[in-house]
């Protein structure tokens, strides 16, 4: 992908991110995270509902990279089923930690296709994903019980 | 100043502006320790051949030089530890811990260090004490005023940063220490980032107990200071017992242990860094401690009057007299401002800094953090000023 835009795309997520707010619904499940290397602290609130992830609302102060990474994991996942959103996490992960991934799969996401370069910035694109993934596990402990 | 004497800055055109957290060591002092390792490797107190009678001679003349650095009595008031943060652990667990009760007030700060406030809060739990925050003013310092207004009759400690490490305002400890002694209040005082750029005199301040870490001074990381008046120091408990500190024990469970300091120091302790951080009070008193503090001084001055001229800087701490500029460019995240130096090999802090409770006044989170020593040029500084005053295009850079 073209650097500029790669960049414009992040840029734009990081100053007008999708979703800013968190809700007062308990219909929401509810997790923070935060990185234990550097200063990111995210809060997000997912619904989930029928077998689709309904909504996905997120606040917090974070960097560039971590904001932008938030804003559009929440707008690929809005819509997707449970086992949609874990692919696509996982294929997230993969990226960027420099393992096989389908990019096909990662839709907006693939802009930190090259995140890996910066090792000390690998976290901050995880750090949303970690969230939902804690998010997720809770509905499929849910769903057992 | 002395740039030629530190290595570090001879390999590469890096700029180093983070000394608030750690300092850059002179070539006498990595050679120091050196020398314990090539040639007089051994342990302390247990030898009668050269080598540790050398390592033992080496390690004890530190604590003289302490004395003299901080103007200590004696030189039984210096223990050595880990650094500060042990020390405040000891002072608040092996001293306060024992002696106050239910409803004895702590008056600390909200741009404390970590080290100096979590030990507080958890023997607040432990001891049912309060611990309370003396206000900052508007330029979020302590000032006389307020602490004069914020001490009761339940007052029993004050415990302060000489100078903050996020605003770096110099508290005036000589007053401070006055007030102490008139109220019969303990004087606690934090000097981690004082300690070799302003001078300390802890008999004319009348401090009760005093913490430092070497590693910010010129000197190795590993080890610091804790400075206690000698019938405080009697009374205080050691937090940790083994080797080196007792006379006897015996198997009916009866034990004596060795007298202040040593009763403190227990285990092998740090030798080549004690070595090292004599070695660092010695270059820093050639230098002149007064010198060292004009030059930062001077250089902050200048970097903040050139910041107020950039629109989109905020400066959070204009007038603090020590080397520690608090700034954000504004709309960009601090630690995306970080990044942005690394570029430019500049090295500077984003963060909170450890002082967790201060966005209770500054109302953010965090904030970068330029912090200057003795090796630092106007150059460096000018360097500083051009990529802030170039930072709108600071995002093709960040990502
Ligand atoms: C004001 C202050 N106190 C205490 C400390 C703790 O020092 P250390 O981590 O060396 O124990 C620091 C370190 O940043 C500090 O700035």
């Amino acid at each position: 992908m073209d650097k500029n835009i790669r960049r414009e795309i992040i840029l734009d997520h990081y100053q007008n991110p999708v979703n800013r707010g968190l809700v007062n619904d308990n219909s929401y499940i509810y997790q923070n995270t935060r990185s234990e290397s550097c200063i990111d602290n995210i809060d997000m609130q997912l619904k989930y509902e029928d077998g689709i992830i309904k909504d996905i609302v997120f606040d917090g102060e974070a960097c560039a990279i971590c904001t932008s990474a938030t804003s559009i994991l929440i707008k690929t996942l809005i819509g997707k089923s449970l086992n949609q959103a874990k692919t696509i996490i996982e294929n997230y992960k993969n990226m960027i930690n420099e393992k096989e991934y389908d990019e096909k799969l990662l839709e907006e996401l693939i802009v930190y296709d090259e995140v890996y370069m910066q090792p000390n910035r690998k976290m901050c694109a995880l750090l949303p994903s970690n969230a939902i993934d804690k998010i997720l596990q809770i509905i499929d402990q849910k769903s057992k019980d | 100043m002395n740039r030629g004497d530190f290595p570090i800055l001879n390999q590469d055109n890096m700029i180093y502006l983070d000394n608030s957290a750690t300092t850059l060591k002179p070539k006498c002092v990595i050679d120091k320790m050196l020398d314990y390792y090539e040639k007089y490797t051994s342990n302390i107190h247990r030898g009668e051949y050269d080598n540790a009678i050398k390592s033992n001679k080496e390690y004890d003349e530190v604590r003289n030089l302490v004395r003299e650095f901080i103007n200590a009595k004696s030189s039984e008031e210096i223990i050595y530890t880990s650094g500060a943060t042990e020390a405040l652990n000891m002072v608040v667990f092996g001293f306060f811990k024992n002696i106050l009760s239910t409803g004895d007030e702590v008056l600390t700060t909200k741009s404390e260090h970590a080290s100096n406030i979590l030990p507080w809060l958890v023997l607040k739990e432990q001891k049912n004490i309060q611990v309370n925050y003396i206000p900052l003013d508007d330029n979020y310092e302590l000032t006389l005023e307020n602490i004069l207004k914020s001490i009761t009759p339940k007052t029993k400690v004050i415990s302060i940063a000489h100078i903050s490490n996020v605003i770096g305002d110099i508290r005036d400890i000589e007053e401070i220490g006055k007030i102490c002694k008139e109220k019969n209040i303990y004087f606690v005082v934090d000097a981690a980032q004082s300690v070799s750029h302003i001078p300390i005199d802890v008999e004319k301040s009348n401090v009760s107990f005093l913490a430092f870490s070497a590693h910010k001074m010129l000197g190795p990381t590993g080890v610091g200071i804790l400075y206690g008046k000698k019938e405080l120091l009697d009374n205080m408990k050691p937090l940790k017992y083994g080797g080196g500190m007792n006379q006897s024990f015996e198997s009916d469970g009866e034990y004596i242990l060795k007298e202040t300091p040593t009763k403190f120091e227990a285990g092998t302790p740090p030798i080549a860094e004690v070595i090292g951080l004599g070695e660092a009070i010695k270059y820093v008193m050639t230098l002149g401690v007064d010198k060292i503090h004009e030059h930062e001084y001077k250089l902050k001055k200048y970097l903040v009057d050139e910041l107020e001229k950039i629109p989109n800087v905020v400066v959070y701490n204009k007038n603090s007299k020590s080397g520690i500029v608090a700034f954000n460019i504004r709309g960009v995240f601090s630690q995306d401002t970080a990044i942005y130096f690394n570029h430019y090999n500049i090295a500077i802090r984003a963060g909170n800094h450890c002082a967790k409770m201060l966005k209770d006044n500054l109302n953010i989170n965090n904030t970068c953090r330029i912090s200057i020593y003795l090796y630092n040029t106007k150059e460096e500084i000018d360097k500083v000023i051009e990529i802030l005053k170039n930072s709108q295009d600071i995002f093709k850079v960040v990502i």
